[in-house]
């Protein structure tokens, strides 16, 4: 597990006070009770039969725990098309915003041209704009377009993000200039000077950004709901609202499609928790 | 390498294909320092910018256009073209009694939730700032949330905030207390969203505070030992001052998020029960997607962003003035 850069260097204690460590133990343990007790009430709820879940005992082990409800879940709705459409919608998504995302920040992190930075400003400025005041004119021109429940209709107004841009420029400002002169100097043209030179060294901002965006766009609700209109083309997070408006709510069922739609950006996350950490550093903003 | 001056262009083997007739040309003009109008530079440049400059133009630079144009007309989008309305809409805001009460819920979401987050995610922070072997353990359960959609949290919430059967109550039954019906009393529906919201929230913002403790330097802490300050002086006088860039920071991205809360309210009470829950969000999409007006919803979405707008404007103005951003 990575270590944040401070947490690992080896000073003296170093706060201006120190709690005394029971009821530090004791704070962050409550804390971290709280955070997880509902992923297992999810988690328990979803191995659990109906008899149990509409029980007035509170049990957190399943007595008879049982697939059922997964079972439901992947062949009664529509649980993996739904899981189809999101990784198609946020794997697009991510690509797209990694190649715009590197090809607007080496203008601004590298070249130097009249208006450079009111533009860069003006980039930075957008992401003032709530996405509710671009959204009606959107939808008007998804409609126009024809690209009304499509995929590309949930990914083409996503495919830049001035977050992503931000990002990129800082990294790239921090590669030293060296690395593109040499290439220049051998005549390199600008293009495989970016291609060949500097995209190898972009690996972690590339990975930082693609894993935000991979999440933010898996999570994403409020564009899906506009744009989606057939229920084969629903997210999974669409699945997840629409089952639960469902007259009688099965809750078992509900949680399994929920413990599978939470599971994946949850493994994400542990595993390349670093990149977040860097993110965070970074930007301070979420993807 | 000067500065600001181009690679010498004349030491370069002219680049295979792509030369062209203005490097030609450019290769005097930069030997004598002086730049060409267009040098292929500049021309790379906007070359490489072309295709965000258009996806600006026509998913930002149009919408925010179009969208102020349309909030002065009435259009269902069946009608040919919508119809001249002038400032009407933004009039008739004024006299709807089910906006103004979704603005003061939306205004009430945003106080409750920044208040949480800034008192929860500081004191989080502080403890995750804590020397532990087990600190990074936490520190990944406490981010966890923030990685969990909305909709995930909000249907989990809700199930959890069941009457009957969910986790709340049935702990509460366990101690003898009839639990009350949260989402589906009008008085508690609104703290119970907050409430979702803040175990959403205070891991991301305590990792965003965690950050700013760090980069305080320990020697204040050092000194004022010495100077014989207690915990509660040292916290008083260092930490919260050194800290005050990131809570602006953090007090701005709370207000700006919670003022756009939807997907939690659309997932949890639909507005309910009896428009408790309404959010200003919440109120432009029914506009929008089940009534189809237009030119009405966007007249809620321009009030949306001139609210925001003017309270990041107003926040930078009192709590800026110290912060060296």
């Amino acid at each position: 597990m990575s270590q944040l850069k401070t947490a690992s260097a080896p000073t003296p204690p170093r706060r201006s006070w120190t709690l005394s460590l029971l009821s530090l133990h004791g704070l962050l343990l409550l804390g971290a009770l709280l955070t997880l007790l509902p992923y297992l009430w999810m988690i328990s709820s979803s191995f659990k039969p109906n008899t149990e879940i509409f029980s007035a005992t509170l049990e957190f082990i399943p007595r008879e725990p049982l697939l059922e409800n997964y079972r439901t879940a992947v062949t009664k709705e529509p649980t993996l098309r739904a899981i189809l459409n999101s990784c198609i919608m946020a794997g697009g998504e991510t690509l797209a915003v990694v190649l715009t995302s590197i090809f607007t920040a080496y203008p601004f992190a590298r070249l130097r041209f009249q208006g450079r930075d009111a533009l860069f400003l003006l980039v930075l400025g957008t992401m003032m704009i709530p996405s509710q005041v671009t959204m009606i004119p959107t939808f008007i021109l998804m409609r126009w377009l024809g690209w009304i429940d499509t995929y590309q209709g949930l990914i083409v107004p996503r495919m830049v993000t001035p977050l992503g841009i931000f990002l990129m420029r800082q990294f790239l400002l921090t590669l030293p200039k060296e690395l593109e002169e040499a290439a220049r100097i051998d005549g390199c043209g600008r293009l495989r000077t970016l291609l060949q030179v500097l995209v190898p060294h972009l690996g972690p901002a590339v990975a930082t950004l693609a894993i935000f965006t991979f999440t933010a766009s898996w999570n994403e609700f409020f564009w899906p709901l506009i744009v989606v209109q057939s229920s084969e083309m629903r997210t999974i997070q669409l699945l997840i609202a629409a089952i639960k408006q469902a007259e009688a709510v099965d809750w078992g069922v509900v949680m399994a499609v929920v413990s599978l739609s939470v599971f994946p950006t949850v493994v994400i996350y542990l595993m390349l928790q670093r990149y977040f950490v860097k993110g965070i550093a970074m930007t301070g903003l979420k993807g | 390498m000067i500065p600001g001056v181009p690679l010498s262009l004349a030491q370069r083997r002219p680049p295979e294909g792509t030369t062209s007739q203005t490097e030609v040309q450019v290769q005097p003009s930069a030997l004598t320092h002086t730049r060409p109008l267009v040098t292929e530079e500049t021309r790379f440049a906007w070359l490489s910018l072309m295709p965000a400059i258009l996806f600006f133009a026509l998913f930002v630079g149009f919408p925010v256009i179009y969208s102020f144009y349309l909030s002065f007309h009435e259009w269902n989008m069946m009608a040919p073209r919508p119809t001249w309305i002038g400032g009407e809409n933004y009039a008739e805001l004024l006299r709807d009694q089910l906006f103004l009460r979704s603005l003061l819920q939306t205004t009430l979401f945003t106080l409750g939730i920044t208040v949480c987050i800034v008192v929860f995610s500081m004191a989080t922070a502080i403890l995750l700032d804590q020397k532990l072997k087990q600190i990074q353990l936490y520190r990944t359960i406490y981010y966890l949330p923030a990685v969990t959609s909305v909709v995930a949290i909000g249907i989990v919430w809700l199930w959890i905030f069941d009457p009957q059967y969910g986790l709340i109550n049935q702990l509460l039954r366990s101690v003898g207390i009839l639990g009350p019906r949260w989402l589906a009393d009008q008085q508690l529906a609104l703290p119970a969203l907050i409430m979702t919201a803040a175990w959403r929230n205070i891991g991301y913002f305590a990792t965003i505070f965690l950050a700013g403790l760090q980069g305080i330097d320990i020697m204040y802490y050092e000194a004022a030992r010495i100077d014989g300050a207690g915990a509660w002086g040292c916290f008083r006088r260092i930490t919260l001052p050194m800290l005050r860039p990131t809570t602006l920071f953090v007090v701005i991205m709370s207000v700006i998020l919670s003022f756009q809360v939807f997907a939690l309210v659309y997932v949890m009470t639909g507005g309910g029960p009896a428009g408790a829950t309404s959010v200003i969000v919440f109120y432009l999409y029914q506009q929008a997607f089940t009534y189809f007006r237009m030119g009405y919803a966007c007249a809620v979405g321009y009030v949306l962003f001139g609210i925001i707008f003017t309270l990041t404007l107003l926040q930078f103005k009192f709590f800026g003035k110290q912060v060296e951003m």
